[in-house]
């Protein structure tokens, strides 16, 4: 427990968070303004909001972007599962910390190169670019974070609670639906958002895969802010900023209740003679 | 409470019954882990409601052996018959046997009542009869208060009684328990060796049981074998364990035992006379030994078969040693004398301490006798 907080503690986590939530913070006040100069205060007002809704290409570009970010997060989180799973439980062999490091390798990849070789590859095979291209492209990066997400959280379970499922009669495929995912389900969900808010994130990988009719958000607003900024892009900005924050926000108070439970759990247990 | 029986007492020992055909035959089982031999070529024979301990250092090879009963491990080679089936083929969830795992391995995510009827489910019961042998099993185990409970919420004494009531809640006809007392603390665990001993009983499965605490073997089981490196040492109740260890190894890993070098002298019908090395002290045996006069051999003599006394014993000119007593450990009903021979070496003895402390005549760096019947001297081959 810190107890008193130094001078130089305080300043640097203010001059720390400024940095971080300022810009934000205006780009949120702006987006309330009366004014069509976004620089400019002239009173509050929430008719951008309004306008956005009448706004075609955002609207369509922002559903394009729901179902690209919940399709490839849905893929990502059953593809990463298998391979994380796989990885951790398939034992040693030859090549083992090679094809970990393939695994790992992406996240590091420079987003430009993976958007890139992609954009060959269906180019390639002569895919027709599209919404499902932007998908496959958003799952095959995905993938990865929950692979890494997934190995973890089974490198910590106990494998004899499968032997004893297995043991009581249960055949090995049951066991994994019955007893194993239900296990690690809370990975498997935390895998998912994180997929999820990486689809919505994602600009460059997009522009590479995408084909005609199909723009995502961050391109719709990529390319609106290049005839200036107007306020309804800090309206649309806002509402995939309370998105965005909204599902952290869940998922951190999922991960507390738990663990408030946990403690609980455990103390109401030493209490029993 | 023991029911007084006024039939005639039966020993149980089936092994020693020659047409008795055994529930679980190992046939020459090796297992490997890479080159590592974990399981040295080893045959064992289990009967039908016996008790049967595995017993031995850790990393003796006890938890793989057991394994390769439930189906988790696959022998090298040799074969594994349960119940006149080879099982070199049947994947675990189709063996007749449970296990009771040594982390409790109980489903985090249901209740103690799911826990219990997840293997009853297995079989598509009728739902009227798993809630029947579920709510039998947690009267068994005396649960009642906490079947809605997850196993988070229980303590490790009722978590370890949950992994046994689900055990045992198929009927298998035969039960493995991997150090199942393992975490839990002396009394409570002598308490559960005596539930689980009356369980057995009143069930009739045949349990084996792994353990590498030697008391709790010798109080629970019908044989142990005792493990060594991948190998097993010695089969035979307990009694005969301690009683009549077949080497070294054995009579060092149960209890407390003296041990000592020497040679034979003489052989008779009924008894033998062991020359200790270094101090050449006449050894004698209750029994005969079958070794060439000259041979080394081993005496072993457990410390309370052992007396310490001030004046030399009378008419005894064998089984007797002069040393000064070095330590004495004070143990209540018992006291532990550490007593250094004439060369040297340490000798324990145990009595039970039958007078008060102030009536004690023998004390530190006293010179004394330690004695003991010839019977009490187990002779060693290896
Ligand atoms: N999966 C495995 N891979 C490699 N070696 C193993 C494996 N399982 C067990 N071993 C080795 O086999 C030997 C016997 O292990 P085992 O678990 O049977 O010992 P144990 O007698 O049960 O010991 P403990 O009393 O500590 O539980 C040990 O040396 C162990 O390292
Ligand atoms: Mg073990």
């Amino acid at each position: 427990m810190i107890k008193s907080w130094s001078w130089f503690n305080k300043v640097s986590l203010i001059v720390g968070f400024a940095f971080l939530y300022v810009p934000i913070i205006l780009l949120v006040i702006y987006s309330f303004n009366e004014s069509r100069l976004v620089t400019v205060w002239a009173g509050f007002s929430t008719k951008w909001y309004g306008q956005l809704f009448q706004n075609e290409g955002i609207m369509n570009a922002a559903m394009v972007t729901l179902k690209v970010a919940f399709l490839s997060s849905t893929l990502a989180t059953i593809f990463g599962t298998m391979a994380g799973f796989s990885m951790v439980r398939f034992g040693r062999f030859r090549g083992r910390t090679l094809f970990n490091g393939m695994i790992y390798a992406p996240l590091v990849m420079p987003e430009v190169i993976t958007g890139l070789s992609l954009l060959l590859m269906f180019v390639a095979i002569s895919l027709d670019r599209g919404l499902w291209t932007i998908t496959l492209a958003h799952t095959t990066f995905a993938m990865c974070y929950v692979a890494v997400v997934i190995q973890a959280r089974l490198n910590a379970f106990d494998r004899s609670i499968e032997e004893a499922a297995m043991d009581l009669g249960c055949p090995p495929l049951k066991t994994f639906f019955v007893i194993t995912l239900p296990i690690i389900l809370p990975g498997v969900l935390s895998g998912w958002l994180l997929s999820f808010t990486l689809s919505l994130d994602d600009l460059v990988i997009a522009s590479f895969t995408t084909g005609p009719g199909a723009t995502t958000l961050p391109m719709k607003i990529y390319s609106m802010v290049r005839f200036g900024v107007t306020p309804e892009i800090n309206a649309v900005s806002t509402i995939l900023i309370g998105i965005i924050a909204t599902g952290v926000l869940l998922a951190s108070v999922l991960h507390k209740r738990r663990e408030s439970q946990r403690k609980n759990d455990e103390l109401l247990a030493s209490a029993i003679p | 409470m023991i029911e007084a029986n006024s039939q005639e007492h039966t020993v149980f020992a089936p092994w020693n019954e020659a047409d008795k055909e055994p529930f679980v035959r190992i046939e020459n089982v090796t297992k490997k882990f890479g080159n590592f031999v974990a399981i040295d070529n080893i045959s064992l024979n289990i009967f039908e409601r016996e008790f049967y301990a595995l017993l031995g250092p850790s990393g003796c090879g006890k938890t793989t052996l057991l394994r390769m009963l439930a189906g988790f491990e696959i022998p090298t080679s040799g074969r594994i018959i349960i119940d006149g089936e080879d099982m070199s083929k049947v994947p675990p969830h189709k063996r007749p046997v449970n296990m009771m795992f040594q982390s409790y391995a109980l489903f985090p995510h249901m209740t103690v009542e799911q826990n219990i009827a997840f293997g009853l489910k297995q079989d598509h019961l009728p739902k009227a009869e798993i809630a029947d042998q579920v709510e039998r099993m947690i009267n068994l185990v005396k649960l009642n208060a906490f079947a809605k409970r997850k196993p988070e919420q229980l303590s490790g004494g009722q978590r370890q009684r949950v992994a046994l009531a689900r055990s045992l809640a198929k009927n298998p006809k035969m039960l493995l328990l991997d150090e199942p007392l393992g975490a839990l603390d002396k009394k409570l665990r002598e308490e559960t060796q005596f539930e689980l001993m009356n369980i057995q009983e009143k069930l009739g499965i045949t349990f084996v049981i792994v353990t590498h605490d030697q008391e709790e073997a010798m109080t629970v089981s019908s044989r142990i074998a005792v493990m060594d490196s991948g190998t097993v040492a010695q089969v035979a109740p307990p009694a005969e364990i301690y009683e009549f260890p077949n080497s070294r190894k054995v009579a060092d890993f149960i209890g407390d035992v003296n041990i000592f070098e020497g040679r034979v002298a003489d052989v008779q019908a009924d008894s033998a006379q062991i020359l200790i090395n270094a101090s050449d002290v006449p050894v004698r045996t209750g029994r005969s030994v079958e070794a060439a006069l000259g041979e080394t051999v081993w005496v072993a003599v457990r410390p309370e078969k052992m007396i310490v006394s001030l004046n030399p014993p009378k008419n005894m000119t064998e089984n007797v040693l002069k040393g000064e007593v070095w330590d004495i450990g004070y143990l209540g009903k018992l006291s532990v004398y550490h007593v250094r021979l004439q060369d040297k070496r340490m000798v324990t003895v145990a009595m039970t301490n039958r007078y008060r402390e102030t009536e004690h005549t023998i004390t530190w760096e006293d010179s004394v006798y330690v004695s003991w019947a010839p019977n009490a001297s187990v002779v060693l081959m290896s």
